[in-house]
Parts: C-alpha cells; sequence; structure tokens
C-alpha cells in the first residue's frame, strides 16, 4: 500500500478575485521507507504539495490518501490529531519553542500530542537527542544554540512521536554548508534506521543527491521524476 | 496538565516587563477596590453604630400609621398595655434580641419662666434606654444622666436659654385629650444632638411623660429594640412581622408595623450611596482588569502566530492551545490579585496607625479604622481571576482556531 496515493489533485487559492492554480491534476505515489524531495522554482507549488501531504490543508479537487486516509474528510480537529499520530514537521525556520529548553522542545510533541508515560518519555527524549548529537546542550534555551543544533534538534522533535512520514521544507535553507551536510546527512541515516519516510521541498542540490526520488514540479504540475540507488 | 501551566508561566517570563506591567495594573484595581471598600465601610459602620447605639436602637416597633405621622409626635396612635402586654410576650421569645425598651415621643413648650421654645422629647426608661442605645450617655455634654424629675436638654435650647445644670424649668405638653398639662423639671444634663441636623430634642424620664400626659395605664409611642448581632437585622425583622401580624386593631388589620433602623434614618441613603460607590469601583476595577489582560493576549496572540502555527502543525489540539493561553490569562490575574491584596492590607495598616480623621456634619472627629474582610478579599480576587479568564477567552479562542499554514507564513 502506499504511503501517500493522490490522484489527479490540484489545488486553487483565490486572492480577491483572483484564482492562483498551485497545482494542477498532479498524481503522485510514495511508498513507505523512501525518500523524496520536490524540487522546482519558487512559486512552482513545492510547499503547497508538502502542505497537503502534511494534513495541513486540503485539494481543491482530486483524491489525497495519507496513509490509506482520504484527508478531504477530516474536520479541523481530526486533522489536527492525524497529524499529531503520523506526520512529524520540520521547518525551514525551526519553529522551536523559545522558552523551552532543548530537551524540553523535543519532550513537547510527546506531552501535547500524544502522551507516553514520563519514564519512558525520558528515555525517548534522551535517546533522540543523543542520535541527533545534541544530548550535551540538552539544557541550554533554545537561543543558546546554533542555526544547525537548532534544526537538528527541530529533527528529533519531528520524530518523537514516530510518525510514518516526516515533512521537511527547505530543511538546509538557513544552515551554512556544513551545517546542511551534516543534518542531510542525520535525516539520511535516520531515515534508514528508524525506516521513516522523509519528503522534502528543497532548491538544495546536496538534498536532491541524497535522496531516493526528485519529482520537479513547475507551474504546478509535476514534470519529471528521477530516482537514484543510494 | 502540569506540563501545559509550565508552558504558560514560561509564555509569561519571557515577557517580563510586559506581564509585569499588567499585574501592576491588576493589582492596582485591587488596592483601590479593597482600600476604597475598607475605608469607606468603615465610616458607614461608624455612622450606622453611632446612629443606632446613639438613638435609634437596631429595630422599632410602633402603632401601624405612627411612622407616617412622626412629625406630629401623635398620641393617639400609641400602643396601650393590652398590646404591650402581647408584644412583650413575643418579644421575650425571640433569643437574637438583647433588650429592648419603651418610649413615649412628645412635643411641648419648655420655658425658662422668662422664654420659651418648642421642642420634641422622648420619654425614657433610663436604665433600659442605655442598653438599647449605649452610646445614649455619651453624647451627655454636661452634668449627669436623667433622673426623675429631670430633664436632659439639647445644647442648642440651653445656649438660647442660658441655662445651666440645676436650673429649673417648665415643660408643657398636650395630651392625647386635647388638655394642655405643665411640670416643672430640674435640667440634669446637655445633649449633643445626635449625627445630622436633629434640631432640639430632649429626653425626660418614662413616669414624666405619663404624669404630663396624664396617662392612667401605660400607653407608649414605640419601642426600640437592640440585637445580640447586628447582622440578624433582616431575619429578627421578618421574625416580628410574621409574629406581630397576628396582633390585630379594630379593624382587623395588623396592629403594629415593623422599621428597622434603615426606615427611620436618613442616613441610610448614604449608605446606599457608599455602597454604590463601592459597586461602582468595582465595575472600574472589572474594566481595567478586561482591557489590559485582553490588551496583553492579544498581543501575545499576534506575536506568537508562527510559534502557534507550529505546534498546531505538529497537532497540538485547538483545545490544549486554548488552555495555555487561559492559563497565561489565569496567572495574570492570580498574580495580580496577590500582590494587589498585599499591597491593599499594607495600605489599610497604614491608614489604621496614622489616626486620620474625617467630620461629617455635627461629628468633626471620625476616626477612620478600615478593615477588609476575609470575604471581602477573597471576593475581590474572585472578580479578578473571573474577568481574566473572560478577558482571555477571545485571544484564546483566536489562537485555537488559527490555519496552520496561515499562522506559518506569518512573519
Amino acid at each position: 500500500m502506499s504511503l501517500i496515493s493522490c490522484q489527479g489533485i490540484s489545488k486553487i487559492y483565490k486572492m480577491g478575485e483572483v484564482e492562483i492554480k498551485a497545482l494542477n491534476n498532479v498524481s503522485v505515489e510514495i511508498s513507505k521507507s523512501q525518500s523524496i524531495s520536490f524540487i522546482g522554482p519558487s512559486g512552482s507549488g513545492k510547499t503547497t504539495m508538502l502542505n497537503l501531504f502534511g494534513v495541513l490543508d486540503k485539494p481543491t479537487s482530486g483524491t489525497l490518501k495519507v496513509i490509506g486516509t482520504d484527508i478531504s474528510k477530516l474536520n479541523y480537529v481530526e486533522r489536527a490529531k492525524f497529524r499529531g499520530e503520523h506526520l512529524g514537521f520540520i521547518f525551514q525556520n525551526f519553529n522551536l519553542i523559545p522558552v523551552l529548553t532543548v530537551y524540553e522542545n523535543v519532550e513537547y510533541p510527546l506531552i501535547m500530542v500524544k502522551s507516553i508515560p514520563p519514564k519512558e518519555r525520558k528515555e525517548k527524549v534522551l535517546s533522540l537527542l543523543d542520535a541527533v548529537g545534541m544530548l550535551d546542550q540538552k539544557d541550554k534555551l533554545i537561543n543558546q544554540i546554533s542555526g544547525g543544533q537548532k534544526q537538528r534538534v527541530a529533527i528529533a522533535r519531528s520524530l518523537t512521536t514516530d510518525p510514518k512520514i516526516v515533512l521537511a521544507d527547505e530543511p538546509t535553507a538557513n544552515l551554512d554548508h556544513e551545517s546542511a551536510y551534516k543534518v542531510m546527512s542525520l535525516m539520511k541515516r535516520l531515515s534508514r534506521e528508524i525506516g521513516t519516510t522523509f519528503i522534502f521541498s528543497t532548491h538544495d542540490p546536496k538534498i536532491v543527491k541524497e535522496v531516493d526520488i526528485t519529482y520537479t514540479i513547475e507551474d504546478g504540475v509535476l514534470v519529471n521524476r528521477e530516482e537514484r540507488n543510494n | 496538565m502540569n506540563n501545559i501551566i509550565k508552558i504558560a508561566f514560561r509564555n509569561l517570563y519571557r515577557q517580563k516587563r510586559r506581564s509585569f506591567l499588567t499585574m501592576g495594573i491588576v493589582a492596582f484595581g485591587v488596592l483601590a477596590v479593597l482600600l476604597f471598600s475598607a475605608t469607606a465601610g468603615s465610616f458607614k459602620n461608624f455612622m450606622i453604630s453611632e446612629i443606632t447605639d446613639s438613638m435609634l436602637g437596631h429595630i422599632q416597633i410602633h402603632a401601624k400609621g405612627y411612622v407616617s405621622s412622626l412629625d406630629n409626635l401623635p398620641l393617639d396612635k400609641t400602643i396601650k398595655a393590652k398590646q404591650i402586654k402581647e408584644m412583650e410576650k413575643i418579644l421575650d421569645e425571640i433569643p437574637e434580641i438583647e433588650s429592648y425598651t419603651y418610649r413615649i415621643l412628645l412635643g411641648g413648650m419648655v420655658s425658662n419662666y422668662l422664654e420659651s421654645t418648642s421642642a420634641k422629647f422622648s420619654a425614657i426608661i433610663p436604665a433600659k434606654e442605655t442598653k438599647v442605645a449605649p452610646l445614649l450617655e455619651e453624647r451627655l455634654l454636661k452634668g449627669e444622666f436623667l433622673k426623675k424629675g429631670e430633664i436632659l436638654l439639647p445644647e442648642m435650647i440651653t445656649k438660647g436659654f442660658d441655662s445651666k445644670i440645676g436650673d429649673d424649668i417648665v415643660l408643657v405638653a398636650t395630651n392625647a385629650d386635647g388638655s394642655v398639662n405643665g411640670q416643672p423639671l430640674k435640667i440634669s444634663g446637655i445633649m449633643e444632638s445626635v449625627v445630622g441636623p436633629t434640631g432640639k430634642y430632649g429626653y425626660i424620664h418614662f413616669d414624666d411623660a405619663k404624669s404630663i400626659l396624664r396617662m392612667n395605664e401605660t400607653e407608649i409611642s414605640e419601642v426600640a429594640i437592640r440585637l445580640k448581632n447586628f447582622n440578624d437585622l433582616e431575619k429578627v425583622n421578618s421574625i416580628l412581622n410574621e409574629k406581630l401580624a397576628a396582633i390585630k386593631n379594630k379593624k382587623d388589620q395588623p396592629f403594629f408595623e415593623i422599621h428597622t433602623w434603615e426606615k427611620l434614618s436618613p442616613f441610610y441613603n448614604i449608605a446606599k450611596m457608599i455602597d454604590m460607590m463601592s459597586l461602582f469601583i468595582k465595575i472600574i476595577l472589572i474594566g481595567i482588569v478586561l482591557v489590559s489582560i485582553m490588551n496583553v493576549m492579544i498581543m501575545a496572540v499576534y506575536e506568537r502566530t508562527k510559534e502557534i502555527g507550529a505546534i498546531s502543525a505538529m497537532g497540538t489540539l485547538p483545545s490544549k492551545i486554548r488552555l495555555m493561553f487561559l492559563f497565561e490569562g489565569l496567572f495574570l490575574g492570580v498574580f495580580g490579585s496577590v500582590i494587589g491584596v498585599v499591597a491593599s492590607l499594607i495600605a489599610i495598616f497604614i491608614v489604621n496607625i496614622s489616626n486620620i480623621t474625617v467630620a461629617f456634619g455635627r461629628n468633626s472627629n471620625i476616626l477612620l479604622q478600615p478593615e477588609v474582610s476575609f470575604s471581602q478579599i477573597v471576593m475581590t480576587a474572585l472578580i479578578v481571576i473571573l474577568v481574566a479568564i473572560v478577558a482571555v477567552l477571545e485571544p484564546a479562542f483566536k489562537a485555537s482556531k488559527l490555519e496552520p499554514i496561515e499562522a506559518l507564513r506569518q512573519n
């Protein structure tokens, strides 16, 4: 079974009287344990694609099933529950909670989204922080760590709820070359170790080189699919 | 829940200055309410005690129709011996009543043999009267309290007559039959008028009044009652109304009418005004809390839109986002209230040790002794906390309904 199955989906945004077609009749099948990237110029529809796969938005037309669930049938609260149970997010600007420490940021989804017993929670958070190499920084506040470290914390946070899919919107865009390389290697390793599917939207050729499948989007239309054996 | 509380607390802490300023505004509102209530309450209680303890008593009983013609002090609307006996039986059975006394009220002319003037008199049984109105003796400016054959004249008359203690005067009054009678009396004391424009009001002995008015049997104008606990006023009033209603007049209507001090003293209106002002101050407090907390929380939602978008994208349920903001508002209300209560207690203590006096009417030395009850503190704090929660509802709902995509897009 496909992890994500979309058949002929379109997404139209209305800005006053003007209609903008962000996606036009896109069909994609994504299987488990793949790493996927969507590339294309700004405004091509990459982020819209990720928003739809992340159940943050609904398609205007077409069928989109994420982990077998038709997302257009979910209401606001059901979509939030679905995201909490099945999906992880990594944002370009990290979007970590500045009032919490590194440890607490990673712990946050396990408190607010998916409750597990405190002992188990602690073990899980420490193990993820260890996996991303941030264990020694766990008591620092977010403004006390670097951009690369922030993204590593964000990766750990995205994995706390054991998501089947992690969606990463331009995860290396705000990082320097070395940090971007480290973050990308980390995600690749975790993808293999944990078996989570990573889906990226990116401009970054480093990401493209590391993923299994790359889709190119132009003007809301899938124009190319390239598979690699990494 | 603990973690939501922790996050809410830290969210307030990250905007320290703003949070403390808001708490300061809330605290100032609480201080204003409690200090005003305590001070105005002290003044009100002092005045009520002055009026009830030195003149009226807590409750009065009259024959039906007496109070509406009180200005004339009618002698044909008195309580007769038969009704007195029946009434006594009822009064003695009410445990909340500390004491009661009888009075005959009469109007008359007093003369020092050179000049004469009209005045009103209360004929009292001194031993009983001082139990009902314990501050009455304190109104004595000169001389001694009343004995049979003596009169207590208000200062207003003795000044006009240029009289002194021990002087003889004559009191002339018209009795219920319309005949006029007079009796010489010795001035035993000079009374200060009670607060307010009470005019010329003196005291004579009950037996002397009976003699002047040629009463063969005891008749009284009113019964003044003092309660053991002032707070039982309404309870005793309703008991009396219920029990005395059984005693009927010739028209088969209740013989008695019962009035609490509130119905008999014009100060009650001032007391009501003080209560109204306290209410207005509370409404202002509600406004302050509502506007300040709502403003801060709207700002917080606006500033943290992207963050809300991120936690919402991660799958945080709207109810939890709402709860987080509700806790933030709650903390502002709770901490503001606590600071306000502490500041109020300090301010009340300072006013108490400063011995501040105010003047009202003829009483120029009313000592302000503000005190605030535990229930007042709790009530004010609860109002603030409740309003704080109401104030944060709109921003909290707004935050919980943000679309994650829109929120994440915000710069």
